[in-house]
């Protein structure tokens, strides 16, 4: 493991050292110490590089990802992973608002809490939260999978297209256009495998599934109220 | 839009380390707010019946002396004064409202910009660091503090329009967001007798809270009404005789984070200004949800 | 009653003229809005009601086509490591891929690099054929994500945040499923055929603070090599130029309400914004305070029609402008010689603006494939390279006779005001006279 102290070399430099790495390099396992919170860590790796980041992260933390496995020893501001393509970004901590805003594929890990707006806009993402999400969680989320281990807040799911939401806890609210669903095997084998991924324990039989109730896929003056 | 700070020490071992402690908090939130700063300090508590006023002037060679003096002779109690920066201490036990109607009268250029207790503001144009050192607070010993670096967005970059703002007794209020209907409430408080300095959205908002708490609300009760009369995207940070209270508005895109240790309560718009806390890896984190109260200290 | 009697002439109500009763009733029959396409279409002031005062005694002129008149322009001259340079200064404004045809978007390409300038993706992603025909490509970065990835992104020449458009500043977008084709669904990630609602807010990020967060994380995945534009609508010029700036823009993109869509609330066109003309001023006058004057380049659109348009942008002190709805046009967009088909479609030739629909007879504003096959992107892109020739000498041909070697020296100065709306949005005095309107005291 090759060690980049980050107060040393700053965001730049740490970058830098990460994006100029070949794509079949020798050097594929790194550990950025100190990161101290600051912004755009390991964003835009396009390498199978393995990441490790040992303490809490600012905004944007891993953005547009695409192959590497970056791991955050902490908690992560908000965007983590934002727009990621490919690969795997897991958060042992917390994560603030928008996490994997987005997000078109990979597979994104929290083990503590997310946020407002997890998974907002996501386009084909996997998200895993070991706890709870906030307001707004998978609004407008077009594809892809979210995955609450604990609670969500209020309108989940607001204005959702093709996503498909599990959750284990209680949901606040059900936003515009998102209803519960029936769960298949079909539905719970796929929970299963990507609770397996995440490496969090859990019994996809607990979840319940919510997805789109498809109202406002075209225009219908009687469900302008929901707009 | 801007960049906000609190600090609370629940380790009373600590307060001689409080502006060293702050200061990177501070200086983190450059980037965010490069436009000014300024800071509630809460230290040195008055002695009953005595009132510590932040005051400012613009000129940093002002007679502050000479206005003690002034107001001594006029009031005919005990006044003291300590200048620190363009700012002073004056402390006194004549009551509040005779203070500030002979400063109206006899000083209008010099503003009050909070009193209480133990309150202390200092706010000024500027980067941060270069705030932090002129009111030299580094060595600033105290229970808690609040502090603000701002990016101005409609209003303009002036001493009096940098946070924080007073809204009464050792209450005051820095503000990460930009409210959407500060004009006609500005009116409206306007007309309730409350006066302006700026054109700044968060001097209104903290105008209706030092009219809320008038009113004999309480500090709860004013938050709870401002969640409901105040429109715009806002993180506030209230600073209190004993500690701070946090809210955020209902779509809560402003950031906030808090942190807990056995010995502090920070909280901050981004963890990167409370990373330089000893302790900080090993701190509770977590995000305030949206209309929520969250308070440290009395109240 | 005697049939002799005189009677008064019928009266329609100026308030409720024909057009405000016909979209009541279409209001009352179909529950919806009126949507459309392109920019406000009420009379506002705008560049016609300036004059340039040419050259005599106290100025002289520069010979045309013998003396230089220079029209290059570099953008992103700030952070970026690679700036652009265009030979002239208009470029083409953001129009995405799915609003328009994918012929119309190769035709923007072809014409724009013939004329040596760039052209912009728009909300729906890169397509490798645009990518391909454009030699200078800026790719919008807005808050549907459409179709974002970093490989486009490190593909782009440059960078465009969008906060907002004229045509509707603050709000999303609302594309009706008519358009949402195989191909464009895919690149969407969206199920074909359904509405394609954009969010009007970025989904991490509000706010000049966090945008200072956001163009950091854009410029270390492009290894800070590209310019990085800001566009806003036509809002709060000053104070949203000052922001763009603080933020770190490189250049700042204002679009005032003439600017056009490709789909929202007629509501919104016309009753939200500023015209372009009164937006100039305060955006200049905000990078003039933070010492950012060509600096921070600024670039303007709404409404942008020919070179005297342009030479006037320039001379209130844009660095360049951008044209959307004059480049549809130029490629054969709203044509006479099409008029039986707009007829059809309930319209006329000039008047065609339901680009939501999908069903332009000019295949432009469609994904119909027969439809689309009508334009030949060859054609269609020579049509544009030679209006944007046309543009520039025409603007050349001002800046000389105002005595400028370069468009760029031209001066609100050089401009008098026919209407005082004119003078007090531009800031120039009124002709004849030396009063600006709220300038000069009174």
């Amino acid at each position: 493991m090759i060690e980049i102290d980050l107060e040393k070399e700053g965001v730049r430099g740490v970058n830098s050292r990460l994006h100029s790495l070949p794509k079949d390099t020798n050097e594929r396992h790194w550990l950025i110490k100190n990161p101290m919170g600051q912004h755009a860590i390991a964003c835009g790796l396009d390498a199978p590089l393995t990441v490790e980041i040992g303490g809490h992260a600012g905004f944007y933390c891993g953005g547009m990802n695409k192959q590497a496995e970056i791991l955050v020893h902490g908690h992560v501001g908000p965007g983590v992973a934002e727009n990621m393509m490919s690969g795997i970004v897991r958060v042992a901590g917390n994560a603030s608002q928008s996490a994997g805003a987005t997000g078109n594929g990979g597979l994104l890990v929290i083990k503590g809490d997310a946020a407002s707006r997890c998974g907002i806009s996501m386009k084909g993402i996997d998200i895993v939260v070991g706890g709870s999400v906030g307001h707004m969680s998978a609004f407008m989320a077009q594809r892809g999978h979210l995955v609450v281990c604990g609670d969500a807040g209020e309108a989940l799911g607001d204005s959702i297209y093709e996503a498909r939401l599990y959750v284990r806890g209680k949901v606040d609210n059900l936003g515009a256009d998102c209803i519960e669903k029936k769960m298949t095997d079909h539905h719970l084998a796929k929970l299963a495998r990507l609770l397996d991924k995440a490496e969090i324990k859990a019994n996809p039989k607990d979840f319940r599934r919510f997805g789109s109730a498809r109202k406002l896929y075209n225009f219908n003056i009687d469900h302008a109220d929901a707009y | 839009m801007c960049g906000i700070v609190g600090l609370y020490l629940k380790n009373p071992k600590l307060q001689p380390k409080l502006g060293q402690l702050f200061k990177p908090m501070l200086i983190e939130m450059t980037s965010r707010g490069p436009d000014s700063a300024g800071v509630a300090i809460y230290r040195n508590p008055a002695k009953k019946g005595f009132t510590k006023f932040s005051l400012a002037h613009d000129d940093a060679k002002f007679g502050w002396k000479k206005l003690a003096a002034g107001l001594k002779a006029h009031t005919k109690k005990q006044v003291s004064v300590e200048q620190i920066g363009n700012h002073a201490i004056v402390t006194t036990n004549a009551k509040e409202e005779a203070v500030t109607t002979w400063l109206k009268a006899h000083h209008p250029q010099v503003r009050i910009v909070g009193s209480g207790q133990a309150i202390e503001i200092f706010k000024e144009t500027g980067l941060p660091e270069k705030v932090y050192e002129k009111f030299d607070l580094t060595k600033a010993k105290g229970s808690h503090i609040i502090g603000h670096t701002r990016m101005a967005t409609e209003s303009a970059v002036t001493t009096a329009g940098s946070h924080p703002f007073a809204t009464g007794a050792d209450l005051c209020l820095v503000h990460n967001g930009s409210l959407s209907n500060h004009n006609r409430l500005r009116d409206n408080l306007k007309r309730e007798g409350l006066e302006f300095q700026t054109e700044n959205d968060t001097e209104v908002a903290a105008a209706y809270m030092t009219w809320k708490l008038r009113q004999g609300a309480s500090l709860k009760e004013t938050l709870e009404a401002g969640i409901k009369d105040l429109d715009g995207f806002y993180t506030f940070c209230v600073g209190t005789h004993d500690g701070f209270a946090v809210v955020r508005d209902p779509i809560a895109c402003k950031h906030a984070v808090l942190a807990e240790t056995d010995d502090w309560v920070a909280m901050a718009t981004e963890f990167r200004a409370i990373a330089h806390l000893p302790g900080a890896d090993k701190a509770k984190i977590w995000e305030p949800e949206p209309q929520t109260i969250y308070n440290w200290g009395g109240h | 009653m005697d049939p002799n009697t005189p009677r008064t002439t019928p009266r329609k109500s100026a308030t409720f003229d024909d057009y405000t009763l016909s979209e009541i009733r279409r209001a009352a029959t179909t529950g919806i809005y009126d949507i459309r396409g392109a920019g406000a279409k009420r009379k506002l002031p705008h560049f016609d009601d300036l004059l340039f005062l040419g050259a005599s005694i106290s100025r002289y002129p520069l010979e045309g086509y013998r003396e230089k008149c220079g029209t290059n322009v570099v953008l992103g001259s700030r952070f970026a490591k690679k700036p652009i340079e265009l030979k002239i200064p208009i470029t083409i404004a953001g129009m995405s891929f799915g609003s328009l045809s994918a012929q119309a978007k190769e035709a923007l390409g072809n014409g724009a690099t013939l004329a040596g300038t760039s052209t912009t993706t728009g909300d729906g992603g890169m397509t490798p054929e645009e990518r391909g025909h454009s030699k200078t490509l800026v790719y919008q970065y807005l808050p549907s994500r459409y179709g974002m990835n970093p490989d486009d992104l490190r593909r782009a020449d440059a960078i465009e945040v969008v906060v907002g458009q004229g045509a509707k500043p603050g709000g999303g977008g609302m594309l009706l499923g008519q358009k949402i084709s195989d191909r464009v669904a895919q690149m969407r990630c969206l199920p074909k055929g359904i509405d394609q609602r954009s969010a009007c807010r970025h989904p991490d990020w509000t706010g000049p603070d966090d945008l200072e967060i956001k163009l950091h994380e854009l410029r270390e995945i492009t290894n800070w090599e590209k310019p990085i534009y800001i566009k806003v609508g036509g809002a709060r010029p000053y104070y949203d130029t000052a922001l763009a700036v603080k933020s770190g823009a490189d250049v700042v993109v204002v679009d005032g309400m003439q600017g056009g869509t490709a789909a929202t609330q007629e509501v919104f066109i016309e009753h939200v914004g500023q015209p372009t003309l009164a937006c100039i001023r305060p955006a200049v006058q905000a990078l003039q305070d933070l010492g950012m004057h060509r600096k921070v380049q600024l670039i303007v659109s709404g409404g942008i029609r020919n070179g005297a348009d342009v030479a006037k942008a320039l001379a209130l002190g844009a660095d360049a402008v951008s044209i959307g709805t004059a480049a549809l046009v130029a490629l054969g967009d709203n044509d006479p010689h099409l008029e039986e088909e707009y007829q059809k479609l309930g319209t006329t030739a000039g008047a065609y603006d339901d680009w939501h629909e999908g069903r332009d007879p000019a295949g432009i504003t469609t994904q119909d494939p027969e439809l689309a096959k009508r334009l030949d992107p060859q054609l269609a892109g020579r049509r544009l390279a030679n209006y944007l020739k046309v543009m520039t000498l025409e603007a050349q041909t001002i800046a000389r006779a105002c005595g400028k070697n370069h468009v760029h020296n031209l001066e609100p100065e050089d401009l008098v005001a026919l209407t005082v709306e004119a003078a007090a949005m531009a800031q120039v005095p009124l002709a004849g006279t030396s009063w600006i309107p709220g300038k000069s005291g009174y």
